[in-house]
């Protein structure tokens, strides 16, 4: 017998776990400015997640998934998309749509159950997509998106969308990487592998040795990353996201990470984690990393981390507190049921309108 | 005896079946360790172990598929969709196989498997899972579609899923999950299926639901009593196939009715119901056949839910039009 195909995946790491750099690093990861601001980026989702969960547990918020420990997998993604590109995000997006360029107010207005929480006002994020719940349905979309930009011969575009690696299981997971494949679609494929599809482990969802090598069947270039290195995440993506503009194909990047928040608020992880892994976990934290580098290096002084940190509550507060005075005195009148079903409203809905306006006046 | 909610007698329904008959099998999306993120399958697979009650892959159309794969052997598969919101990769593998096998085959195959899903609004939960779409399954010749409204109707009539040799699609309203309890013996006696349960008899109006609407509807029941309006109560349970010979007895007697459900008007259940009223009762009737839904709109979020949900006054205000029709 001989050997019809072979295949290896690449594993890739800038920062080891002791947030020692290796000696070829990217070129932004040599500008401090680049790393501080990404030190930001992360410390800001992970303060905005705290503050949205202590919302909930007061009843200021409705169930919410929280990003903790997975801020690299989003803002190293997510900070690599220029203008054009466009962005099909997920549940577990937070840092990404952020990084993107979608309002933290308007996410938490989404996760606080009003649904204007989806029309994106930054003018770069007009034709992302909204966050989706039903796993997996967003990666044909984002085949889709893609499939427009090819079609139309549109230059230096591309589209980013993310799944968890549960979702991996999904039919409609696979489908979206065989059609990008054989289309060779300017797409980048990000699996978020936080180890835990709520309670489900890796080892019940896959066989295989990576999630990486799903693509391998579809023919796409395929790696892992560090998820909790965000040089190596920013990287990894950066690069795909150049390849596919450039009429290079599609690439899935696989995250490594650890999903150190219960799975939502809904969530109630001790139910089924070992606290010692988890535990374990804690000691690889991306924020942690990247301070220790930038600390270690003299990329920062520790006043300029400490005060990047309060300047991230500061601004985090502000979004809650938009949030807040959004849910307090911002109330969608009954019609707005209706108002968005269809272009124009037919006249069966009409009558239910008037209905609904009648009882939501009383 | 035990005093139990509505997921309570879920569960004790399931363990009383795995326990009797060892073709039963559990599977879904965290029901094995995690007990399902509802508890439904709480402490079973400690019980009965990881072949009984299995933690599956995350993927919907592969559990219905195992499910009709495992039924065509024998087995009696009790598979768990998370949310009713997130079966729809599992609609092809239900509508094209589970539901017509038996015909197929002309009863050489058939299908002794049930999907539990919790379903509907009101727990101010995300996007997507708070839908009521049970008539999209009560279209599907083949398919049962029943559904609880209390805790010993879920105890009895999962039972009879379980054994009832035909699919079944078993909707818990998920809203009355842990609203009220019951004492319920476990004696494994199973309720009937495609039959309304009368629960409350009256004489001037027939009052028709199921589900979670049942608690507004005999709310509604009350209020009215107190207006001296007599209504008569009842539960359809099983919406596919249709018990409409008790639905019309019972207007043949009150000579009017109002029938209430959460899901959208157009093309629902109570569409169904009025037009076997307009069809086979219609001299018995003193009013028009009249339906409190929900809006034909999508389920808005948390914050509007409440604008959409059939309330008790809904009722009252459609069931005082008929009574004073002319
Ligand atoms: C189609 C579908 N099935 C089930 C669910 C319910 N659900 C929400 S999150 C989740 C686990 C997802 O795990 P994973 O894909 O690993 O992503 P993570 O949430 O860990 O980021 C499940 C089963 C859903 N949202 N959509």
């Amino acid at each position: 017998m001989r050997t019809s195909a072979s295949f290896e995946i690449k594993y890739l790491q800038y920062l080891d776990e002791k947030a020692k750099p290796a000696n070829d690093l990217p070129d932004f990861a040599k500008d401090p400015k680049i790393l501080i601001q990404l030190y930001k980026d992360m410390q800001f989702v992970r303060i905005l997640d705290k503050r949205t969960v202590a919302l909930q547990r007061i009843g200021k918020m409705h169930t919410y998934p929280a990003s903790l420990g997975q801020e690299a997998v989003g803002v190293g993604s997510g900070s690599s998309l220029q203008e054009g590109d466009v962005l099909i995000p997920y549940y577990r997006g937070t840092a990404t749509m952020i990084a993107k360029g979608i309002k933290p107010h308007e996410i938490l207005q989404y996760w606080g159950g009003d649904e204007r929480g989806s029309d994106y006002k930054d003018k770069n994020c007009k034709e992302d997509f909204p966050i989706a719940v039903p796993i997996a349905t967003q990666m044909l979309h984002a085949a889709g998106v893609a499939t427009a930009i090819k079609l139309r011969k549109q230059k230096g575009r591309a589209v980013l969308t993310e799944i968890g690696e549960g979702g991996t299981s999904e039919g409609e997971f696979y489908e979206a990487l065989n059609v990008a494949g054989v289309w060779d679609l300017p797409l980048v494929f990000i699996i978020n592998n936080n180890q835990w599809a709520i309670s489900v482990p890796t080892e019940l969802q896959t066989r295989a040795e990576t999630f990486a090598q799903k693509g391998i069947a579809a023919g796409i270039e395929c790696l892992q990353v560090d998820g909790n290195d965000v040089i190596a995440v920013k990287d990894a993506t950066t690069r795909a996201l150049d390849k596919a503009r450039t009429g290079g194909g599609p690439t899935v990047i696989e995250a490594i990470c650890y999903r150190l928040s219960d799975h939502t608020t809904a969530d109630d992880a001790s139910r089924y984690n070992d606290p010692k892994v988890h535990e374990d976990a804690w000691k690889k934290e991306p924020i942690k990393r990247l301070q220790d580098y930038l600390l270690a290096s003299g990329g920062a002084l520790a006043e300029e981390l400490e005060s990047a940190e309060e300047e991230c509550k500061a601004l985090v507060e502000k979004e809650i507190q938009i949030y807040l005075k959004f849910m307090e005195e911002d109330h969608q009148p009954p019609e707005a049921m209706f108002d968005y079903l269809f272009a124009e409203l037919p006249e069966r809905t009409r009558v239910q309108r008037d209905e609904a306006i009648r009882r939501g006046s009383k | 005896m035990a005093t139990l909610t509505l997921i309570e007698a879920v569960t004790l329904a399931m363990e009383h079946e795995l326990a009797r008959d060892k073709d039963v099998v559990l599977l879904g999306e965290d029901v094995g360790l995690n007990g399902g993120v509802f508890r439904a399958t709480d402490g079973l697979q400690e019980k009965f172990g990881v072949d009984r009650v299995i933690d599956t892959p995350l993927a919907e159309a592969m559990i219905a598929g195992l499910s009709v794969g495992m039924a065509g052997q024998g087995m009696k598969p009790v598979a768990e969709m998370q949310f009713m919101g997130f079966v729809f990769p599992a609609f092809n593998q239900i509508a094209t196989a589970a539901a017509r096998m038996r015909n197929r085959t002309r009863g050489r195959l058939s299908m002794p498997l049930v999907f539990r899903m919790p379903y509907g609004g009101g727990i101010h939960a995300p996007e997507h899972h708070s839908e009521s779409t049970e008539a999209l399954f009560a279209h599907l010749p083949g398919l049962r579609v029943v559904i609880p409204s209390n805790p010993s109707r879920a105890y009895g009539l999962l039972l009879a899923a379980i054994r009832d040799p035909d699919p079944v699609i078993f909707l818990e309203p998920k809203r009355i999950y842990r609203i009220e309890k019951h004492e319920i013996e476990d004696d494994g006696e199973a309720y009937p299926l495609d039959t309304c349960f009368i629960d409350r008899e009256g004489d001037d109006i027939t009052l028709v639901s199921w589900g979670a609407m049942m608690h507004e509807t005999l709310k509604a029941a009350d209020k009215l009593s107190e207006d001296g309006i007599s209504a008569e109560v009842i539960d359809v349970a099983t919406i596919s196939p249709l018990d409409s010979a008790t639905i019309l007895d019972s207007v043949e007697k009150t000579g009017r009715c109002v029938v209430i459900q959460e899901a959208p008007r157009a093309g629902g259940i109570a569409s169904e119901i009025a037009a076997e009223i307009a069809e086979k009762g219609l001299l018995s009737l003193l009013a028009p056949v009249c339906r409190v839904a929900g809006y034909d709109t999508i389920m808005p979020y948390a914050r509007m839910e409440g604008q959409y949900m059939p309330s008790v006054e809904r009722i009252t205000d459609e069931v005082q039009k008929v009574m004073q029709f002319k």
